[in-house]
């Protein structure tokens, strides 16, 4: 392009990146990585409260085996599986979105942010459906809860443990796609550019952790009980 | 006056309470020590004393000293803690053993010849005492304060305590773990009574049949002695002499037959099957009280004295020709 | 020496108030309530935990008045209950875990590094919005049936048996501390990014380390008592086991999930404090810190350690005997490096030039308290000693010391050093000192004699005893209300220091630290351009020599 629309392209740079600069950073890049670092700090607060989880479901799990066992055969495992997969593309697409917002691509960031989102909704729904399908089952613990093997009672520790570790997760999950359809709304605005999308950087960073919760969630809740294929 | 100090009524609680007068005496001088050389500093370095202050700011071998030391000495108050701690928690063989059910706010103490008493223990004097204990309900802590004595009593597990009175007299009963409403009115007597007057007050209280006893007859009404047949026939594994012995189970593993054991195969049959036997029984859940599942504990244990058994094994029966019977 | 003390000019003449300082720069109450300014959200705090304080004491005297005889007959079972869960939620929750760092970590941090805010300021000020939820949320359960389960919350107790508003309580304890968590995340990025050019970790002031690494333990510890409320809640609300041993469930899961961040909190609880301390030794020694590297890795080595020893709260629970050796060794280790700090303070007083000033009084305190209530932990590390003092009122004198002997003193000393910088104003001294000893003597008065009960066999938590127990128990309740007495002059005498106490100049204590090389009150950015930083902390070689000590105030007007 000419110089001339180079400098205006500079100055419109400098003017929005002056007006991302918050008071008590000196630059810019000392604000990303302020950013980042708080996100990487919060994400470190929420790999405890799902250890927490996950250290009652090692400890129950340890102690109860064959119930633990004979009560992940009654996961969906097709539901489990495609939503895996669904989740692990939704972090491609954010993976895709932060890079289009490193090279000034506004549309392509959009679009992945939108793709991501919608993956995010169809992982929720077809955890709505499982959850109906276990309502209808009798599997739900409490009062309507039914089990005709042995060991009932820890068979319903397992689902306990299934409902309280998903539920955990799906709330987060919904926390998530508000975050991108957010994010998304901006984007679209043009208020990230490749000197300033913290916002982009972070919101990405928090999906990929929950993508990782679901990573141990799925083999310790569907796996277990499933011969190998 | 007021009391200052308990009185020591247990061999534990004379080893507690040299522990505990160690401990003064070292970390007293300790505290002493610095309150000290604190209020020297005070007086010798003020600032109408002293208005220049000398800029000394460190010393490795000063602090090595006052880091390795007081580790040294902690060491000491851990290894004579630990020891109290592991005898405390081994009961000796030929302990008295007595049954403890807590619940919402008392205490329920039921001797082995069957004589049952509310929130009062009878004990006798210079003899180990071992208590078997179990809740109702909540959390309750037994706490028996001038024997210098404590442990939780869990719900759903089976915990143990022991001790050996030296001497006569009441002592008080609390309850240490906050479990409701009266948790300050869950207090009961410990009254440590001469062997012979022991004696004449345990069997003094009429002819109730031993606990076991209530266990057997437990036994048999349950419908228990069908499948646990004291031959190899049964469904179920014979009991005889199997208190206390190793098992073998279903998944390969080993565990031993005490307390815990068998009040989970009562209340929840599929959780260890033994090997060779089919997962059949029912749980009793919900139709046994932890006083019933105590008495049955206590029978098991009588036919398991090695006067009692005759040599038995826990191998399965040899299978009926045809296919198991499975109910 | 018969000459009259010279009165420093900073005393007695007026000073003309700064052109705009951090108060004034803005009026109203939404310039308050919606400021993001780190030292406004510091005094927003203070407010906040001041009330919650008095809340808290209300209990405690109503518990110490009931323990004035055996029998129960002042309240009854179940309100005496709640007295004790609902003081010590209220006060470690929201007192003693906001104090110093959401009051003194806010105001100072961005000061002593030499930096315009936190990393974070609307996330600050969200912070405090967080805190008064879950404090909201804890009135409304005071209101609504109040909590009688313990401050720790046992199951199957408090999942299955407490008829008090459990659900809302516990989920009030979840959010508040996820303000914790918000400030804590705040401070580390702080820490790590907005210091100014040469002010590299090895020249921060120890109250920075020392609050870093409490920020650093709230947030690894803080999320697990998340999920042990959510968890109680969940159970209670839904009806459905993951503590019921019906179901399978184990009780002492809940005690493990629950004490792995309870016990790190307590060090929560005294980290901050030992900072403020150092502060106050060095300024009023007139030297540097003994052993700057040392302090610095003891409050890392108190902070690591303290995640070790969580069982050591459950020796009589029902753990394997291997399991309570283990946990029992592992708590003599953290003792040291808290020995340590305590041998350093007094050797930086060593050939020290000291001023027995408020602040250094509250110091003083301090270390005689805290290392009372230390060496009695040593006690309880102890398997043999603590299967019969664990659950007793040993465990409350020991607590009490550390917490209220330690940290709430180190709190009000900071609060009256720091307290120009923060008003502009200084206090009255010689109040200053009055209130000191008070509560000195109100404290060991109320504690002291709770170990001897302990031993004795006198249990907490319980709201009728045996009488041989009472007269132990009144000088108890003597000692708590000459300790009340104590609490309530600070407030009268900096309330009156706002209008009438003499103006203070940038560094009336002649302390090392960037804090004092701003106006006091300071502007609202702090510093006009970032400082640099070439010396090390506590430089007092270079300071003046002398403190000026301030004057009675006198009606210098405003």
């Amino acid at each position: 392009m000419s110089a001339i629309s180079h400098v205006h392209d500079l100055v419109r740079r400098r003017t929005v990146d002056v007006h991302s600069l918050h008071g008590q950073f000196a630059e810019l890049d000392q604000q990303r990585e302020a950013a980042s670092l708080g996100m990487w700090v919060f994400l470190v607060t929420e790999v405890m409260f799902f250890g927490g989880m996950i250290t009652g479901y090692v400890a129950y799990r340890s102690a109860y085996p064959e119930a633990f066992r004979l009560g992940s055969i009654h996961m969906l495992f097709m539901a489990g599986t495609l939503n895996t997969a669904i989740l692990i593309t939704a972090s491609l697409f954010m993976v895709l979105a932060l890079h289009a917002a490193k090279l000034d691509n506004r549309k392509v960031l959009v679009w992945c942010l939108i793709a991501a989102m919608f993956l995010g909704i169809c992982f929720l729904s077809i955890k709505g459906y499982e959850y109906w399908d276990h309502w209808v089952e009798h599997k739900v613990p409490g009062a309507s809860f039914q089990w005709d093997g042995p060991d009932p009672r820890h068979a319903e520790l397992f689902f306990v443990l299934y409902f309280f570790l998903t539920g955990f997760h799906a709330l987060h999950m919904i926390i998530g796609v508000t975050a991108v359809g957010i994010i998304a709304y901006f984007a679209n605005k043009g208020r990230y550019t490749p000197e300033y999308h913290n916002p982009v950087e972070n919101v990405a960073l928090y999906w990929h952790f929950v993508d990782i919760v679901w990573i141990f969630l799925y083999p310790m809740l569907y796996l277990i009980g499933h011969r190998h294929l | 006056m007021f009391p200052l100090w308990p009185t020591a009524a247990s061999t534990t609680a004379d080893n507690v309470d040299a522990l505990y007068l160690f401990l003064i005496s070292v970390t007293g001088a300790v505290t002493l020590m610095v309150i000290v050389i604190v209020v020297v500093f005070l007086f010798k370095y003020r600032h109408s004393k002293h208005p220049v202050a000398d800029q000394v700011s460190g010393s490795i071998p000063l602090e090595l000293t006052w880091s390795l030391v007081p580790l040294g000495i902690f060491m000491i108050f851990y290894a004579w803690g630990a020891s109290i701690y592991m005898a405390e928690a081994t009961p000796p063989r030929d302990s008295l053993q007595i049954y403890v059910i807590a619940k919402q706010w008392m205490w329920k103490l039921q001797h082995e010849n069957g004589v049952r008493e509310i929130n009062t223990l009878h004990v006798p004097l210079d003899r180990d005492v071992r208590l078997t204990m179990i809740s109702q309900d909540v959390i309750h802590s037994f706490w028996i304060p001038e024997f210098r004595v404590k442990a939780d009593i869990l719900p759903g597990r089976y915990t143990t305590l022991w001790f050996r009175a030296n001497k006569t007299g009441t002592f008080m009963l609390n309850c240490a773990e906050f479990c409701g409403t009266l948790h300050s009115n869950m207090v009961g007597k410990v009254i440590v009574m001469d062997p012979a007057k022991y004696e004449a007050w345990l069997t003094g209280g009429g002819a109730m049949g031993s606990f076991a006893g209530t266990g057997q007859k437990l036994f048999q009404e349950l419908g228990c002695a069908t499948c646990h047949r004291f031959d190899t026939q049964g469904r179920g594994p014979n009991l005889v002499g199997v208190y206390n012995k190793p098992v073998l189970l279903s998944d390969g593993s080993t565990v031993t037959a005490d307390d815990a054991y068998v009040r989970e195969s009562i209340l929840n049959p599929g959780a260890k099957v033994v090997a060779g036997f089919q997962p059949i029984m029912p749980s009793f859940q919900g139709i046994v009280t932890e006083d019933q599942l105590l008495s049955l504990v206590a029978y098991l244990k009588s036919i398991s004295t090695p006067e009692q058994s005759e040599p038995v094994s826990n191998r399965p029966p040899v299978p009926k020709s045809g296919a198991p019977e499975v109910q | 020496m018969a000459t009259e003390v010279e009165v420093p000019q900073h005393i007695t003449q007026e000073i003309p108030a700064a052109e705009s300082d951090y108060l004034n720069s803005e009026y109203g109450i939404k310039s308050w309530l919606l400021s993001t300014d780190h030292k406004r959200i510091a005094l927003l705090y203070l407010f906040s935990i001041t009330v919650m304080f008095f809340v808290g004491g209300l209990f405690a005297l109503i518990i110490r008045l009931e323990l004035l005889t055996p029998k129960g007959d002042l309240v009854q079972a179940d309100t005496y209950n709640k007295m004790f869960t609902m003081h010590g939620l209220v006060m470690i929750f929201f007192f003693l875990i906001p104090s110093i760092p959401n009051v003194l970590g806010n105001f100072l941090i961005p000061l002593m590094i030499g930096a315009k805010d936190v990393a974070f300021p609307k996330l600050n000020l969200m912070s405090w919005y967080v805190y008064n939820l879950g404090a909201l949320m804890f009135v409304y359960t005071i209101c609504t049936g109040g909590l009688d389960t313990g401050w720790t919350f046992y199951t199957p107790l408090s999942t299955g048996f407490a008829s008090s508003n459990v659900v809302v309580g516990a989920l009030s304890i979840f959010v508040v501390g996820f303000s914790s968590i918000l400030t804590s995340i705040n401070f580390i990025v702080t820490v790590h990014k907005l210091r100014a050019p040469g002010m590299t970790w090895g020249r921060l002031p120890l109250f920075v380390w020392a609050s870093y690494a409490t920020a650093v333990i709230i947030v690894l510890g803080t999320p697990l008592v998340a999920i042990s409320m959510a968890l109680v809640a969940l159970e209670r609300f839904f009806g459905i086991g993951f503590f019921d041993p019906l179901l399978g469930g184990d009780p002492l899961l809940f005690q493990h999930l629950f004490w792995f961040y309870s016990h790190p909190a307590v060090y929560v609880m005294i980290l901050p404090g030992m900072g403020v301390i150092s502060e106050l030794v060095t300024c009023f020694s007139r030297k540097k810190v003994f052993g700057y590297s040392s302090m610095a890795l003891a409050i890392l080595g108190i902070a690591v350690f303290g995640f070790l020893v969580w069982a050591h709260h459950m020796f009589v629970a029902g753990i394997s005997v291997y399991s309570a050796m283990v946990f029992s060794f592992l708590s003599y280790f953290v003792a040291v490096p808290s020995a340590i700090k305590v041998f350093n303070w007094t050797a930086t007083m060593y050939r020290g030039s000291i001023y027995l000033l408020t602040p250094m009084l509250y110091a003083l305190g301090f270390i005689g308290l805290f290392t009372i209530g230390g060496m009695t932990g040593l006690f309880l590390a102890s398997l043999g000693i603590d299967v019969h003092v664990t659950d007793s009122y040993f465990v409350i004198a020991h607590f009490h010391y550390i917490m209220v002997g330690g940290m709430v003193t180190a709190f009000l000393g900071g609060i009256h050093f720091w307290w120009p910088k923060i008003s502009g104003r200084m206090y009255p001294e010689m109040w200053g000192r009055i209130a000191a000893g008070t509560i000195f003597i109100g404290f060991n008065l109320t504690f002291f004699p709770q170990f001897v009960l302990g031993y004795l066999g006198m249990n907490r938590r319980y709201w009728e005893y045996a009488p041989q127990f009472q007269v132990l128990n009144v000088l108890s309740t003597a000692g708590a209300s000459i300790l009340g007495i104590g609490y309530l002059l600070p407030l009268a005498y900096f309330a009156w220091s706002l209008k009438y106490g003499p103006r203070a100049s940038a560094n009336p204590w002649n302390a090392a630290g960037l804090e004092w090389t701003v106006p006091s009150p300071p502007p609202t950015h702090n510093f006009k351009e970032s400082p640099i930083v070439t010396t090390e902390a506590y430089n007092y070689e270079d300071l003046p020599r002398d403190i000026e000590i301030p004057r009675e105030a006198t009606v210098v007007g405003h």
